[in-house]
């Protein structure tokens, strides 16, 4: 299946059953038919597996051939006389689902067999030969039942694995009547490789592959079009739902997953039932005095908090911030909006922050993830935005992926990178750790941890001292490159060979390969953006794209991938303190002037503090009033016991969130939320693709939605609004930001999603920018040229090893959601922390055992799984587990341009051995959902 | 506040453990060197999968799941790629964890139709008596030698008329290697004006119309079984575009042919040069060879001949060859499925059009040939077409290489006018009949021809002359039964060998087969129901092996319907 599909050639005509018709000249005879209302069985073709041609169910006689022929494989050619039901033809498909239909056991494993389909419409009856030998149900896996009895042998799983998914996990083994659908080695599927994206699942005509616990038996009351609350790919998808519970999902298809989905998103939708939800507001009790160093279950709350009605939690809450306002000033205050909520939330949020508590401290986690990305893009390029969206690997020859580790944290756009890499699509992976891309990577380039300017440097040094820059761009359309090239002298590969850890040959071929292929593309992640010179990282990516002019086409440019589901939103609709919406800097006259007047009062001019920034405030005592929607500081704050403490001392903190966050439990007021499943809103995705995203499902309980609560505590503080729903507040975010002013509500409904820029009504978008010119006053790129700056804290001989934190494939973020979930509980119930097993081997620890991470700044246990991929002396962890929070170990030391802390390096001690780690009522495989 | 608290440690099986590794299994290091040192400085490229894992099962006489891990990452190839190949072909064991290896030594037994008629059967369960744990019986399709049938093969040692005691003499004097072959060599091949035409070619001698011309006058044909005029072959071929490769299949599988290895135990270089000439008249710069594994000692004279032909090549320029060696399947005797093989993946044929012409090996247009079909070229150029043509009886023209065996005083290749009768075949080249044994019947064309009544003895033998009996010549492997058989088990035999064969790709034949050798066992047949499958079958089905395997079984409810009676069943 591709991206986008060719534009047909002159159409064909040929004779089927006795009428003609045309067929286009990619088209089949099967299509072609299905086209004309003449349907042909089939089994093994489907529109997203392709044809096969293996269960010949869809054979029909063409004249002059002495053989039937499959018609999902065979075009038709210019006058063929095809039939689809001739008496032949017709023998043929129904011994076919008879032979078949025999070797299938009489127990159903879904409601949608094709199958029995075929077999109705062909009016087969108790098939005439003897059943072959069943074998055993294979249930080893959380997510996926596995039936083999009910196996036709198609393998559209294969392909959906292999060719769609390229995880290459499910084979066709043996051979005759043996032949067999296996994982890996013919091996349970829970103990395999599988990561459990699920598209086989979906890709499997007879239920032989299907949910696991039989939800696929039920009939659901309705599908709902929506989408995934995770990442920041974008996925479309229909949640199945019946008694007001979400029981499964589909994959849709949307521009940017065409119905693929991962793990998280096929089968992380449950924890909105979880028992944890928050479903009455909450007011600390006057007996739970704070503490930032406290131990929590989410099940036992009666203690800390007492149930309060809405109205008293809401003049609770807004009572607060108002009193701090008014007695402290409106610089005492702040708010955390979410990267998770929709546009329409994130933008009320912040004007609340502005217009309500009349100050710019409003930030969100992009500060701890792209920030730097960010502040780069807009100082060398004018806009924050990528630049092309993710399905232009299909047309880029060389593809840069650099601090990023998309199977796990984008798998969706992983699967298009991998699709390009199969057609023949050069990677240049650079990444400290091995991770499973190293696999199809042309260079696999595995720097020093925090070397990443020099190797860029040495990199850019060699495209100027070879001449492979692209002079006509840098003339016309960038400003200072004798600067940077001087600048660029002194670091030739050979001297930077020490330095990052690369040979300076690789370091000649890798500049060679990107700057002279026709078209390559960067893309980005935590690992360039989460340093003390985060922004110089992406300084460079930028001026490596600018001098090479491999930016501003198809195929080319630059991409940092965005993580949650609606960072760019939130970035966009202004929940930064440097900005107002679409990145007019609180500072400039004329866009304070523009914002004041649209929303009728006055605005602080002051850049406001940034969440690292906001915690030291705190912390100081000059800030103490605090309003966090859906974000979780308490975990995913650098030097989280820092954080913890700074919230503990707030007077004044409202958190408002569907499950008792760690930083919940620091609240006074805790209001209780909607999930993404249960509000309508819009989401952009990290191809600047806006998407729409519908309810399934109401909020549980007293829970309500997020502009609803947004919108009662803005009226508590003194605001006059009455947004009658999320349309009209997507009117306003239109007038806010010119580049969304193009799109209509009507239209995101109808068609799903837009790209902007799309200025006006009726514009299509532009999936690609900076063709013509970059966003900066003057319309040119420009070189910003960067030193070597070296990591925060390096390894000395107390805290000898180097820790990497980051995340996992199965669970988001700080946990609270995905850990919540059946299946990605189930399939990662524990803290691990990935090792190299060379370095286990020299503390004598085996994988599977537990070892003891401090720093500096905290100390946590957890299970050491060993992993050849990460280098020796360096240990990686996710920051998801609360038993073991990796961020009470992180480093707070912050860029200078972006606030953006060092998640990426800090010096740590490995020991063998721990203390057990403690669990509460979440965690450790305990998920229970019950979804019917 | 009231903590609740929970040790997934201590709270048993309510809360799950994590995974102590990565997702699936993990590479053994110990597993990993000794793939590593078995593969040396070898190339890890794909399409050498096979070529690997014979090195594997060779040297530690099974695969174990760690060794096929390691192999795996070396290669760069998933797991499930490599096994799915690894149990594809019946010569590779597999073995995991917790099952027992097989033992070192395997005596494999030959099923099919001759051996089967000359008393496979009791061999094996004699073997299985007699040999003790310490080998292992297995049975086994067609090895190529039935014209000494029953044959055994104990490791790579064949054992022909084999019964107990001379299988057990050879298991326990340990002799398990391939025979040694006396074959023209390249020296005496040279000596006696080996390569001249080939030079000739090169040279411009011979002029490239005029071999073509020449290859189209002799009337020469596929005879891999399909009977594709050869010259045609050559100009749809040399008309494409280039680079172009060419396939020399020699993965001689049909049940009772024996006429490739016939060739080739006597003249090798011969096959060479035809080969040498097809590359050239077509523009072929890479051949690759692919030889069943079954071959064990033509393996042997391949690897050397070949090598002394690179060492001191008839000309500067000659194509590059690959000998590459199958792993147990009848399958990749057929031309895609070969294709397939030779790329390191399961003999999967594959679905046409494209034609291998077009698309074929590598996705390259492709010159695919049976190694007799190139054996013949050298004698077309240096002799003039009649070679062939000169040849020729009841209306035929050509020469046929059969290989008969069975019932019949001499089995054997024998090479007789294409047109031949089979009365004649067996009186002028058989030497008659066993003694006791009345001519009954006859496959024209190995398992997947039909079967024929002795009353038609008399049909001209020869491509295109059988269609419409339903039956063809095939590779002309011609096996004569008697009066002390039963067409009907020799039907069943052959059912189970194609069910046993199939790739398991479309449902006609993976099914089909299968549930048509439940019937065929039965003692009263469900005709209309065989005859149904049997036209599904050969309407659907992907490729020849499916088309064909009904053959037999018709021919028995047509030709043979008093044994499907209840007097005729006894």
């Amino acid at each position: 299946m591709v991206i986008n599909p060719e534009e047909l050639a002159s159409p064909i005509s040929f004779s089927l059953n006795g009428e003609t018709i045309t067929a286009g000249a990619e088209e089949t005879i099967l299509d072609a038919a299905k086209r004309n209302g003449v349907e042909i069985p089939h089994l093994c073709y489907s529109q997203r597996q392709g044809s096969d041609g293996n269960c010949r169910a869809c054979v029909v006689e063409i004249d002059g051939e002495r053989v039937l022929a499959p018609s999902c494989c065979r075009a038709p050619t210019e006058d063929m006389t095809v039939q689809t039901n001739s008496k032949r033809a017709l023998k043929s498909q129904k011994m076919i689902v008879e032979l078949l239909k025999s070797d299938v056991s009489e127990q159903a494993h879904t409601l949608n067999s094709e199958l029995d389909y075929w077999a109705g419409k062909l009016d087969i009856g108790i098939p005439r030969f003897e059943a072959r030998h069943q074998p055993q149900a294979d249930n080893s896996h959380p997510g996926i039942a596995v039936n083999m009895d009910a196996c036709i042998q198609c393998t559209r799983c294969v392909r959906a694995c292999r060719d769609e998914q390229n995880n290459d996990v499910i084979g066709l083994a043996r051979r005759g009547t043996h032949t067999q659908i296996v994982f890996d080695l013919d091996d349970p599927m829970g103990e395999s490789t599988c990561v459990a994206c699920g598209e086989c699942v979906e890709a499997c005509p007879t239920g032989a592959l299907m949910p696991a616990d039989d939800v696929g038996m039920a009939s659901p009351d309705r599908m709902v079009e929506s989408g995934c609350p995770f990442c920041g790919v974008g996925c479309q998808m229909t949640y199945a739902v019946k008694d007001d519970k979400i029981i499964y999902v589909k994959g849709r298809d949307g521009p940017a997953n065409h119905g693929r989905l991962c793990v998280k998103g096929r089968y992380g939708f449950d924890y909105i039932h979880h028992p944890h939800r928050l479903t009455k507001p909450l007011i600390r009790r006057d007996d739970a005095p704070k503490s930032g160093d406290f131990s929590m279950d989410p099940n036992d709350i009666d203690k800390i908090f007492r149930e309060v009605t809405w109205e008293e939690a809401l003049n609770f809450a807004a009572g607060g911030f108002n009193k701090i306002r008014d007695e402290q000033g409106p610089n005492a205050l702040a708010g955390f909006g979410s990267a998770k909520g929709s546009n329409e939330e994130a933008y009320l949020f912040q004007k609340l922050v502005r217009t309500g508590f009349k100050t710019n401290n409003v930030d969100h986690c992009t500060r701890l993830c792209h920030a730097s990305s960010v502040v780069a893009l807009l100082e060398c390029l004018g806009s924050g935005a990528v630049s092309n969206p993710v399905s232009d690997v299909e047309k880029a020859d060389v593809i840069i992926i650099i601090g990023a580790n998309p199977t796990v944290n984008h798998p969706v756009a992983a699967t298009w990178m991998k699709n390009a890499m199969r057609r023949g699509t050069k990677l240049i992976l650079m990444d400290p750790r091995s991770i499973e891309l190293s696999a199809q990577a042309t260079h696999h380039v595995a720097f020093k941890l925090g070397s990443d300017v020099p190797m860029l440097n040495a990199i850019m040094h060699v495209i100027i001292e070879e001449n492979l820059t692209d002079s006509k761009f840098i003339a016309e359309r960038t400003e200072g490159f004798e600067a940077m090239k001087a600048h660029l002298q002194a670091y030739s590969p050979e001297t930077m060979e020490p330095i990052c850890g690369v040979p300076a040959n690789t370091l000649r071929q890798v500049a060679r390969l990107y700057a002279t292929a026709s078209n390559s593309i960067i893309f980005w992640g935590m690992g360039v953006s989460q340093h003390v010179h985060g922004t110089d990282n992406a300084r460079c990516l930028i001026s490596l794209a600018l001098m090479t002019g491999q930016i501003g086409r198809p195929g080319t440019g630059l991409h940092p991938l965005r993580g949650q589901n609606n960072v760019q939103g939130a970035s966009d609709m202004g929940l930064i303190p440097m900005v107002f919406p679409d990145y007019q800097p609180v500072d400039d006259k004329k866009s304070h002037a523009y914002f004041e007047e649209l929303w009728g009062c006055e605005l602080d001019n002051n850049l406001g503090l940034t969440v690292v920034e906001i915690m030291h405030a705190i912390h100081d005592g000059d800030l103490t009033g605090l309003y966090v929607q859906g974000e979780n500081p308490a975990m995913s704050d650098p030097d989280a016991n820092h954080a913890r403490e700074s919230m503990a001392q707030l007077q004044h903190l409202v958190v408002q969130d569907i499950f008792l966050t760690e930083t919940a439990y620091l609240a006074d007021v805790v209001l209780p939320a909607s999930a993404y499943s249960e509000k309508i809103g819009t989401f952009t995705n990290t191809d600047r693709l806006v998407q729409i995203g519908r309810q399934a499902v109401p909020p549980p309980g007293d829970a309500r939605q997020d502009l609803w609560i947004i919108q009662e505590m803005a009226r508590r503080l003194g605001l006059d609004w009455n947004y009658k729903d999320s349309k009209e507040v997507f009117e306003e975010v239109r007038k806010a930001v010119p580049t969304m002013a193009g799109m209509t509500w009507q239209r995101l409904e109808k068609e799903g999603s837009i790209v902007y820029p799309c200025l006006k009504e009726g514009d299509l978008g532009d999936d690609i920018i900076f063709t013509d010119t970059f966003e900066s006053a003057n319309g040119l790129g420009k070189f910003v040229p960067a030193d070597i700056v070296p990591p925060d804290e390096r390894p000395d001989e107390e805290y000898p090893f180097i820790l990497i934190t980051g995340r996992m494939l199965e669970h988001w973020h700080t946990g609270s959601m995905t850990r919540r979930s059946n299946i990605l509980d189930a399939l990662e119930p524990e803290a691990v922390a990935t090792i190299n097993p060379i370095s286990l081997d020299e503390m004598s620890v085996k994988t599977g055992e537990m070892i003891t991470l401090s720093t500096r700044r905290g100390q946590i246990s957890m299970i050491a799984r060993a992993d050849e991929g990460v280098p020796t002396g360096v240990v990686f962890m996710a920051f998801c587990y609360y038993e073991a929070a990796v961020n009470e170990l992180s480093n707070a030391a912050l860029d200078p341009s972006a606030k953006i802390p060092e998640f990426k390096y800090c010096a740590v001690k490995v020991t063998a051995g721990g203390e057990t780690m403690q669990f509460h009522s979440y965690g450790g495989g305990q998920s229970n959902n019950k979804l019917m | 506040m009231g903590r609740q608290e929970i040790s997934a440690r201590k709270s048993g099986n309510k809360l799950k453990l994590p995974r102590t590794i990565g997702k699936g299994r993990q590479v053994d290091p110990k597993a990993l060197a000794e793939v590593q040192a078995l593969l040396g400085d070898e190339s890890r490229q794909k399409d050498l999968l096979i070529e690997h894992l014979h090195k594997i099962q060779d040297k530690y006489k099974h695969l174990s799941a760690a060794n096929l891990v390691a192999l795996a990452r070396e290669m760069n190839l998933s797991k499930a790629e490599v096994y799915e190949v690894a149990t594809f072909y019946h010569h590779f064991d597999v073995v995991k964890e917790g099952d027992a290896p097989p033992p070192k030594l395997t005596v494999r037994v030959c099923e099919s139709l001759t051996c089967s008629m000359k008393g496979s059967e009791n061999l094996v369960t004699s073997l299985e008596n007699t040999l003790g744990k310490g080998v292992r019986v297995q049975r086994v399709p067609c090895v190529g030698r039935c014209e000494k049938a029953p044959v055994a093969v104990v490791g790579m040692n064949p054992i022909e008329d084999a019964d107990a005691e001379k299988v057990a003499a050879a298991v326990k004097n340990n002799e398990i290697e391939p025979e040694s072959l006396q074959v023209i060599e390249h020296e005496a091949y040279v000596d006696n004006g080996g390569y001249t035409s080939y030079r000739m070619c090169k040279n411009g001698t011979y002029n490239i119309d005029k071999v073509l011309d020449a290859m189209d006058d002799s009337g020469l044909r596929g005879l891999g079984g399909a009977g594709f005029p050869a010259g045609r072959k050559w100009r749809i071929v040399r008309g494409m575009p280039e680079p172009k490769l060419m396939a020399v299949n020699i993965d001689e599988g049909e049940p009772g042919t024996l006429k490739d290895k016939y060739y080739l135990e006597r003249d090798p270089h011969r096959f060479f040069e035809g080969m040498l000439i097809g590359a050239w008249a077509i523009g072929i710069d890479e051949i690759y060879i692919y030889l069943r594994d079954e071959y064990a000692a033509i393996r042997n004279v391949l690897e050397v001949e070949v090598a002394k032909l690179v060492a001191d090549p008839p000309v500067e320029d000659m194509p590059i060859i690959h000998l590459r060696r199958g792993a147990g399947a009848y399958i990749c005797g057929e031309e895609s499925a070969m294709i397939e093989s030779i790329e390191g993946k399961r003999g999967m044929p594959r679905l046409r059009p494209p034609f291998v012409a077009e698309v074929g090996l590598f996705g390259r247009p492709t010159l695919e040939h049976n190694m007799e079909s190139l054996y013949w070229v050298r004698d077309i150029l240096e002799k003039g077409p009649g070679c062939l043509t000169d040849h020729g009886r009841n209306g035929r023209v050509g020469l046929r290489s059969f290989s008969v065996s069975g019932r019949v005083n001499k089995p054997g290749v024998h090479v007789a006018d294409a047109g031949i009768t089979m009365i004649e075949l067996i009186e002028e080249y058989c030497g008659g009949m066993i003694d006791g044994h009345q001519f009954y019947g006859y496959f024209p064309g190995g398992a997947s021809g039909g079967i024929l009544p002795a009353s038609m003895g008399n049909i001209p033998l020869d491509f295109d002359t059988l269609n419409e009996y339903d039956c063809f010549i095939g590779s002309a492997a011609i096996v004569v039964f008697s009066n002390q058989d039963k067409a009907r088990d020799l039907a069943v035999n052959a059912m189970k060998f194609f069910e046993e064969e199939s790739c398991g790709q479309c449902t006609p034949c993976r099914v089909g087969t299968a549930k048509a050798v439940i019937l065929m066992k039965k003692p009263q047949w469900d005709e209309d129901l065989l005859e149904e499958l049997s036209e599904v079958m050969i309407d659907s089905s992907i490729c020849g092996l499916g088309q064909a395997a009904p053959n037999p079984m018709r021919s028995v409810m047509k030709y043979f319907p008093d044994e499907l009676t209840k007097a005729g069943a006894k």
